[in-house]
């Protein structure tokens, strides 16, 4: 590309190009279903029905409501799980760098594990672990 | 007037000219991509599976698309016996195929009931509940009948037309869709058939 043709191209207006390149696809994504339309209304009649437009497709007829409640407790369970699956993740470096840290760190990483063992004695004083 | 025009069709190809017409180009297209529904009902489905893999390649008629849900699917395989617990079922998911969808009745248990007709619990064919547009006999078929089948499906698409008074039901906007399922009740299938789309040849001595 010559240098004159590159420098008119940065000094034209950038915008038509990208609004070509919308209504193009525009036009790839309804142009289809315009004319799946259009054949529709002037070839093949559309014909609903109860069991074509039933939620369930695998042939047997869905029994009782959606609308139902599910146990929500184990969702401590997966709460409490994550939070020492974390831990887990920071108590490795914290034994490969043991030797080598300073007070200070030692006692924030003690600090750290407490405030989760303390969450794990509220847990389970809270019954969360027994499962009913 | 027909036949003029396929002589002209044919005195413009020998001058490497193609032709066609909207209907031959809109069947060309279905009867190439016929996607089957991934359903199985006894041995010939293995045999069904074996069509679809490398040795026999149904991929060549473009039909190795098998569809897990039957909103995609135009072709439903009943691929061996239906029994009368199942024939509800079978029935729910052609009715739950869009149009236009076709049906092959795959070996003797889909046709009649085969080597099982006189069970207490076997369908003697499919034809009795819905349109089967082609039969294969066998027990099982080979994977050769299936292909053959299939071909002859896509003959029977090719040659459907797309508007006058002969062109096919799903085209007619009166026609039906959906077809009646049958009820497993105290004494097996209720109704036995349905009279609409079941007519038995008669013998006439």
């Amino acid at each position: 590309m010559n240098p004159v043709t590159s420098s008119a191209m940065l000094t034209a207006d950038p915008w038509p190009p990208i609004v070509a390149l919308l209504i193009g696809a525009l036009l790839f994504g309804l142009a289809p279903l315009m004319l799946a339309r259009l054949w529709a209304w002037k070839f093949s009649p559309a014909k609903p029905g109860k069991q074509k437009n039933a939620i369930y497709e695998c042939g047997l007829e869905s029994t009782g409501d959606a609308w139902i409640q599910f146990k929500a407790s184990y969702y401590l369970y997966a709460i409490i799980f994550l939070i020492f699956d974390v831990e887990a993740v920071f108590l490795l470096p914290f034994a490969v760098a043991f030797t080598g840290l300073s007070v200070g760190a030692c006692v924030a990483m003690l600090v750290f594990l407490l405030l989760l063992v303390e969450g794990l004695v509220w847990a389970c004083r809270k019954g969360v672990l027994t499962w009913s | 007037m027909e036949e003029n025009l396929q002589q002209l069709k044919t005195e413009l190809s020998k001058h490497g000219i193609f032709t066609t017409t909207f209907e031959e180009l809109y069947n060309w297209g279905r009867k190439n991509s016929v996607w089957p529904l991934t359903f199985g009902l006894a041995c010939c489905a293995i045999e069904m599976i074996a069509t679809t893999m490398a040795r026999y390649d149904l991929a060549r008629f473009g039909a190795e698309v098998f569809r897990a849900s039957p909103r995609q699917a135009d072709l439903i395989i009943v691929s061996g016996t239906v029994t009368k617990k199942m024939a509800p079922q079978v029935v729910r998911l052609y009715n739950q195929m869009p149009e236009p969808k076709y049906v092959i009745a795959m070996g003797a248990c889909a046709i009649s009931g085969g080597p099982f007709r006189n069970g207490y619990n076997v369908l003697k064919g499919i034809d009795r509940y819905i349109p089967v547009d082609v039969h294969i006999p066998g027990c099982p078929p080979r994977p050769e009948a299936l292909i053959d089948a299939f071909m002859t499906l896509q003959k029977k698409i090719a040659a459907q037309q797309l508007t006058g008074e002969d062109r096919p039901r799903h085209l007619h906007p009166e026609l039906p869709s959906e077809f009646p399922v049958p009820d497993y009740g105290e004494h097996g299938l209720e109704p036995t058939v349905n009279a609409e789309v079941w007519n038995p040849l008669k013998v006439i001595q």
